[in-house]
């Protein structure tokens, strides 16, 4: 039944020969490895060519002024003033925007949805919208948000345009927070009489507040420096004066007029200089873009670290 | 509670590999403490012990699989005949000892490839490339594991589509196809129904003609059945060695007799 | 209303008034059964958005887009290698902008795929716990650096390199584009690969290694193979990033249709020639408007075919295990 080869004893020469063999494959492991190191290497040379030279072009031109003036047709008393506010605003209305829609939505894929034809619609959907170019989300505010709503070239239009770009971010990230809570919490909740809604609010929500925040802060970082969609619904590049202040009308305790106003954002004054053709203002391109990476880079590391650090910290 | 003289084979025969004083440590949790235990040639020695005895660390031991995971140490030696190396010796390199000595899974866990691709892979591995060697091979070891006959016609079919019991015999086949020296199984036979683990057991008695066997089981029937030599293994010790007849019948160890009689486990 | 407790009376009510208890149980039922109605509306309208822009983005591109095709013919759109909407003799052959997009995505590719699939492949199977610890986070900061800054990057930096070796190179071309583009999506691809490699189950590396086989042949001949519909998909995914991309190419490769497959030469993507028109002030409903939906529709039908494949792709890595 069994072969005659089968099972041959290995000799002496048969194992110095298995050596031989053995080395010649290490040889191109550690050819990989190497490979492998380099590509890390060039991902990390190239990273700091960008850096590098953002800081060297854009970084002698960073003072106090450069954020508390107004961008100007002379390049060395340019600044960023109404950029960044216009950033903060807008980051505003995606927050307040996207946070509960996103959360909600998550909350009702994972909780509430059964399984029926409406929740395979929205899903698909979900899945669809996140490869959706942000470019497109920029023609959909310029046909809906500018012209249908009327609300212009305006940080309304554009908080809400940023804020649909992110909301799948935001929506699979709550999912895949509130996925890795055992069934047992909510069968424990559930036998202490809780409703469904108490399950959600007192275990659901707080247990994966830390996934959320990351997805959050993920897809706001995101927000900030998209360019094309903002670009698309038409805003100004050249803005020497900021939005009116909520606190300006005199009856109301707060206005919202800010809202229509016209608006720059960092990115948007970053293109407009990278475009000039004098030096000087390629210089506070970098600068600005100096502002922009360290914000951006600053937010994706908080968000890697709150994931890690709660990884660590809770284990099911 | 240890054995005062290491255990030993019968008079005359002959050493395939030899465990001296062999520890093992994940991190700094001791795993086995000290075993010294003989492997006879051309023989089938099972392993038998309550769970989480150390018996499968210790046969992942023979091929150095422990290696493949961080934070974990040998220490004493297993040597390995007749050139009598220490394959738990840092120097030797695991991929040398893993040539040398094949191992078969709890669950079987055939690759994605085809029939024929599974069975080749160990010698693809080794870079041969005639093609008429690889088939040849290929049936040797495939008749060996009491499959050729099953699947002779379809060796191109995905290896999924076998049944689990035939799926662990192509495993077999897979560890035959390269003439290793050793055979390690760690329990076999798990996840397979009565009938597919027959077919198993069957094998594994006629293999040892050409190949030493070592045999992690927690099926004490099946040990019985396979093997010549049984070692009983609880909380990281070798407690007894023994021909599979006495270590049944009259076992020297108050736990080992315990452990065979069904008193816990 | 969110705070209500499990236990809302005190033991002695419940005791003694048993009668008005029940009643109270009642309508404190009925209140809480509408409440926790309310809610799951509230939380499937918030659903409901992402189904709601999905409409409204098909709806506006395909209502400006008739009315494009009404003056200009489909065959035109498809087969016409000029496009220049603004100029006097007006030509709309999306093909121009085609060969931007194409040329700058495969130059993309070309760097992303090979570096995207190395890097997953070393971090899933060879590099020490250490490494994979530093290197995994980096990679995602590198995935969120905003596209401007690549796009100044591209024009400022690698151009510049580029055109220190070849010295005839434009200003403004695809191939420094297309490379930066590439270095962009790396993160995208190897981070999807890597998930791929590491679904694949340890008994299947452990059957390799146990038959004597190196960590790279047992990356190459078992892991790979079997993670395939992964790293496919991560390529799709990579694609369709490259053709979306806005930024980098309307910035480095300048903004002049030219139907060229040629790396060095300057183009336009259909995302670029969206940016130009933005820029300008065209009047609202005039041809020129037009015609940046007409290309958005393009580009939204191309990145859909592709993310069907990736999602089926994705899918069928997910159930193989």
């Amino acid at each position: 039944m069994i072969p005659k080869s089968i099972g041959a004893s290995t000799s002496e020469t048969g194992v110095a020969e298995l050596r031989r063999l053995i080395a010649r494959h290490k040889m191109w492991d550690w050819l990989f490895g190497l490979l492998g190191t380099l590509a890390l290497l060039f991902a990390t040379l190239v990273f700091a060519a960008l850096f590098g030279q953002m800081l060297i072009n854009g970084g002698p031109h960073l003072s106090w002024d450069f954020f508390t003036s107004f961008p100007s047709r002379r390049a060395a008393s340019a600044g960023i003033l109404s950029a960044w506010v216009g950033t903060v605003l807008v980051m505003l209305v995606t927050a307040l925007v996207a946070v509960p829609l996103g959360i909600g939505a998550g909350i009702y894929l994972e909780e509430y949805a059964r399984k029926n034809l409406l929740t395979d619609i929205i899903e698909i959907n979900v899945t669809n919208l996140a490869g959706v170019p942000s470019i497109i989300y920029g023609l959909l505010a310029l046909g809906l948000f500018v012209y249908q709503f009327g609300l212009g070239q305006s940080i309304a239009a554009a908080g809400l345009t940023l804020a649909l770009l992110i909301l799948p971010v935001v929506i699979v990230a709550t999912r895949e927070a509130i996925r890795t809570i055992p069934q047992n919490i909510r069968e424990g909740a559930y036998a202490c009489g809780s409703s469904k809604w108490q399950v959600v609010s007192h275990h659901i929500i707080p247990y994966s507040l830390p996934g959320i925040m990351t997805g959050v802060i993920i897809g706001l970082a995101r927000a900030i420096g998209e360019t094309a969609p903002i670009i698309t619904i038409g805003a100004l590049t050249f803005i020497a004066f900021l939005p009116p202040s909520p606190f300006s009308s005199p009856d109301h305790l707060l206005s919202f007029e800010w809202l229509l106003a016209p608006f720059t954002v960092m990115p948007i004054q970053m293109f407009n200089w990278i475009s000039r053709p004098e030096e000087a203002f390629q210089a506070n391109a970098a600068a600005a873009g100096l502002v922009l990476l360290v914000m951006t880079l600053s937010m994706n590391a908080l968000a890697i670290w709150i994931r890690y650090h709660f990884r660590k910290k809770i284990k099911w | 509670m240890n054995t005062q003289t290491p255990p030993t084979t019968k008079p005359g025969t002959e050493l395939k590999a030899q465990a001296k004083a062999l520890s093992f440590y994940y991190g700094s949790f001791q795993a086995l403490k000290n075993i010294d235990f003989p492997v006879e040639k051309n023989q089938v020695t099972a392993l038998i012990g309550p769970s989480g005895c150390g018996k499968s660390t210790f046969l992942r031991c023979f091929n150095r699989m422990h290696d493949l995971y961080p934070n974990m140490r040998y220490e004493g030696e297993i040597l390995l005949y007749p050139d009598g190396v220490n394959i738990v010796d840092r120097h030797v390199d695991p991929i040398e000892v893993r040539m040398r000595i094949s191992m078969v899974f709890q669950k079987p866990n055939p690759f994605p490839k085809s029939i024929y691709e599974n069975v080749a892979y160990g010698l693809r591995v080794r870079g041969v490339r005639n093609r008429s060697l690889i088939d040849e091979k290929v049936e040797e070891a495939l008749r060996a594991a009491a499959l050729w006959g099953e699947v002779r016609d379809r060796l191109d079919d995905l290896a999924f589509n076998l049944s689990g019991g035939q799926q662990q015999r192509l495993c077999i086949a897979r560890a035959l196809a390269t003439d290793p020296e050793i055979l390690l199984f760690d329990e076999p036979t798990s996840a397979l129904d009565p009938i597919a683990t027959a077919k198993i057991e069957e094998l594994v008695s006629e293999l040892k003609e050409k190949v030493t066997i070592l045999i992690v089981t927690h099926n004490m029937q099946q040990a019985a059945r396979v093997s010549a030599y049984t070692a009983f293994m609880y909380i990281g010790e070798l407690i007894e060695f023994d021909d599979t007849k006495r270590i049944f019948t009259n076992p020297s160890s108050k736990l080992t007799e315990e452990y065979i009689t069904g008193r816990f486990g | 209303m969110s705070s209500i407790l499990p236990l809302k009376h005190p033991p002695e009510t419940l005791a003694a008034t048993p009668a008005a208890l029940r009643q109270g149980w009642s309508s404190a039922k009925l209140r809480r059964r509408l409440a926790e109605h309310a809610i799951e509306t509230l939380l499937l309208l918030a659903a409901m958005v992402s189904v709601f822009t999905t409409a409204a983005i098909v709806a506006i591109l395909v209502w400006e887009s008739v009315v494009f095709f009404r003056s200009v013919p489909l065959l035109d759109f498809l087969t016409d290698t000029q496009w220049t909407p603004l100029f006097d003799d007006a030509h709309f052959g999306i093909l121009a902008l085609l060969s931007g997009t194409l040329t700058t995505t495969i130059v993309a590719l070309m760097v992303a795929v090979p570096l995207g699939t190395i890097l997953a492949i070393y971090l899933s199977e060879f590099a020490p716990f250490r490494v994979r610890e530093v290197a995994k986070p980096f990679l995602e900061l590198l995935g969120g650096i905003p596209t401007i800054v690549y796009g100044y990057f591209a024009l400022l930096f690698v151009t510049p390199v580029l055109q220190r070796i070849h010295p005839e190179l434009p200003g403004f071309n695809m191939l420094s584009a297309g490379l930066v583009m590439g270095i962009m999506i790396i993160p995208y691809v190897s981070s999807l690969s890597e998930d791929a490699m590491r679904a694949v189950p340890m008994h299947m590396r452990e059957a390799s290694y146990a038959m004597g086989a190196t960590r790279l042949q047992t990356a190459l001949f078992v892991v790979t193979p079997a993670a395939l519909s992964g790293l496919a998909s991560s390529y799709i995914l990579g694609i369709s990033r490259a053709v979306g991309e806005t930024m980098v190419v309307a910035i480095a490769a300048g903004m002049q249709p030219n139907f060229s497959f040629d790396p060095s030469e300057p183009a336009a993507t259909i995302t670029a020639y969206i940016v130009q028109v933005a820029l300008g002030d065209l009047p609202h409903g005039s041809i020129g408007y037009q015609t940046i939906f007409a290309a958005g529709l393009t580009l939204l039908l191309i990145t859909l075919v592709f993310n069907i494949i990736g999602h089926f792709l994705r899918k069928r890595f997910r159930e193989a295990y």
